[in-house]
């Protein structure tokens, strides 16, 4: 039994539906990142986890109990979770009532609810700030006592939506830090928003992909970013090269794929006429000056048509028939003096392309 | 213009030397119209939040009303009071007429528009995100409703502050319910209306500074609110 279903789980705004038929099961102790862009309808999915909002259509079963049973149901379930919003608002109190306010609904009092409250502020590394209004606070200090008061009821589920969106790089890797503290001295299960993919992998043991109210792809996070299953999913999860082509040969699951003449070898068990696209992600190419003999099936010729530089990684735009996006680093782009008109190799490995099929 | 200016004199004189009859006019005025708008208050408050965060048919055409009758004049309450009280009237038999405690009543009618109004006004105010926030907090229905009334505490207490500042300047009520007796039911407001007919400044116009003195530390303490 999942400790957290959802089971054809819909939401309208008026008439528009923002999320559509998520059956979505998250297993005890788990750490699920839904990831999308913005206006796939994350938050809308949490809030209606958090039970904050009413489903439209659909069942929330938490811990094997529907929770539209009663609002009795409901409260108490909710009680169990906690819900960090993505532009967290603090109450116009003290630092400290802030983190106890959960506390204190739940009847806790006294020195176990001081203990509690200053443990957490110690471990959030707002001690000093304790006895000043919230109000005051810079953003992410906000977000901080966001995370302390959610984290101070010990939630047997954290919804965290976008936990660093709005944050400066400095404030947001250290949020991520004190999520992945949590992660490692709580067994809370956690389920997490956010748009920034490479985050999900991070922090994530399996994810989920949303796009237009819908969940895409769920599963372990390597297969997702690996394995995308449509074309949506892969361009969201960052692999920028998908081509498009006709199966014309399938031998022992190593098929040829026919793209407008050029031909990609691939691993796949789509049968001959099958139209595919064909996915590479773009750190799987490598670049050569000439031709060179080495295990990679797959060597196009092509120009170079734009070169820019990615902090340690350059991104290099190549035209060799189809367009092909391939990330090397800098000192390797340095060295072969790449640049714009320039004649290069491309090479991937037939098993550095994942073939989906197309609708 | 010298009689005015003898009556004044004699007036703050009053004042200073704490007489007896002043004070105990405006200590009976205080009684009354902090009572009226702690009443209102308790009532007003809830009725508020629940006016505030229940969805129903209706409901806006409920706050305009509760809008409307923000300025209503004091004397229509007084009549209705005075119908409801009087002897021939459908509660006369509780023989309240022409005592504080209908006045409080009267006065009550008065304010709760104006405390209901301001509540809402004042709840709107608060971010919805707060309501989120404490519900995703495990606040209970009602637990989410004192934090929003406590995020708009400075609003909500200036509506309370307006609210007696309009009892206990009002006229029409104590005058028509209250009856004006001396010792009894006697306030500022129909004490300055009696005294000046009869042609005693200096007993109005020691009653007015004091009103006015009222209004403005009300305003004082309204402005500093609005500051926070």
């Amino acid at each position: 039994m999942p400790f957290i279903e959802t089971v054809n789980l819909g939401q309208k705004y008026g008439e528009r539906d923002i999320l559509k038929n998520i059956n979505l099961r998250v297993e005890r102790g788990e750490v699920f990142a839904l990831i999308g862009p913005t206006g796939a309808g994350k938050t809308t999915l949490l809030r209606l986890i958090d039970l904050i909002d009413m489903p439209a259509t659909g069942k929330i079963y938490f811990d094997g109990v529907d929770t539209a049973e009663s609002a009795k149901v409901r409260l108490a379930t909710r009680r169990r979770m906690a819900f960090v919003l993505q532009k967290p608002v603090v109450f116009n109190r003290s630092v400290y009532d802030n983190v106890a306010c959960g506390l204190r609904w739940r009847g806790m009092k006294g020195s176990d609810l001081r203990t509690r409250v200053d443990g957490i502020l110690e471990m959030v590394g707002l001690s000093a700030d304790k006895s000043r209004n919230a109000r005051t606070l810079s953003g992410g200090e906000v977000q901080r006592v966001a995370i302390a008061r959610a984290i101070a009821v010990e939630p047997e589920v954290l919804l965290l939506d976008e936990p660093t969106a709005n944050l400066d790089p400095v404030s947001a890797s250290r949020i991520e830090e004190l999520v992945t503290s949590i992660i490692r001295h709580y067994t809370t299960t956690i389920i997490m928003a956010t748009h920034d993919m490479s985050q999900g992998q991070r922090l994530a043991d399996r994810l989920g992909v949303m796009m237009s109210g819908e969940l895409l792809q769920t599963g372990d996070t390597r297969d997702v970013f690996t394995l995308p299953r449509n074309r949506e999913v892969a361009e969201f999860v960052g692999v920028e090269n998908v081509i498009d082509g006709v199966v014309v040969s399938s031998e022992d699951r190593v098929v040829t794929i026919d793209s407008g003449g050029r031909f990609i070898e691939a691993i796949s068990d789509h049968a001959v006429g099958v139209e595919v696209s064909a996915c590479v992600r773009p750190e799987d190419i490598t670049l050569a000056l000439s031709r060179v003999s080495s295990s990679a099936r797959n060597s196009f010729d092509g120009e170079v048509r734009w070169v820019v530089s990615m902090g340690p990684f350059t991104r290099v735009e190549i035209d060799c028939g189809f367009p092909l996006v391939a990330l090397v680093t800098r000192k390797s782009a340095g060295e072969m003096g790449l640049a714009k008109g320039q004649k290069v190799f491309a090479a991937f490995k037939a098993t550095g392309v994942h073939v989906i099929k197309r609708n | 213009m010298i009689e005015l200016w003898h009556g004044l004199t004699r007036a703050i004189e009053l004042i200073v030397t704490l007489d007896p009859e002043v004070m105990e006019i405006a200590g009976r005025s205080l009684q009354i119209s902090v009572t009226s708008a702690l009443l209102a208050s308790a009532i007003c408050l809830p009725l508020g939040v629940l006016i505030h965060f229940r969805r129903f048919p209706g409901k806006r055409v409920l706050v305009s009303l509760i809008q409307t009758f923000f300025s209503i004049p004091t004397v229509a309450i007084g009549l209705f009071v005075f119908v409801l009280f009087s002897r021939a009237g459908p509660l006369g038999g509780l023989d309240l007429m022409f005592t504080p405690l209908v006045m409080v009543l009267g006065q009550m009618i008065l304010i709760t528009p104006i405390l209901l109004g301001l509540t809402i006004a004042a709840l709107s105010g608060v971010d919805k995100a707060i309501l989120d926030t404490a519900r995703s907090l495990g606040a209970s229905g009602f637990q989410a409703a004192v934090v929003a009334l406590r995020e708009a505490r400075f609003a909500v207490m200036a509506a309370v502050i307006m609210g007696f500042g309009r009892a206990i300047s009002e006229v029409g009520i104590a005058l028509m319910v209250g009856g004006n007796i001396r010792g009894f039911t006697r306030v500022i407001t129909t004490a300055i209306s009696l005294e000046t007919s009869r042609g005693d400044l200096e007993l109005s116009l020691a009653l007015g500074i004091i009103l006015i003195s009222i209004a403005l530390i009300i305003n004082i303490i309204l402005n500093r609110i609005q500051q926070r």
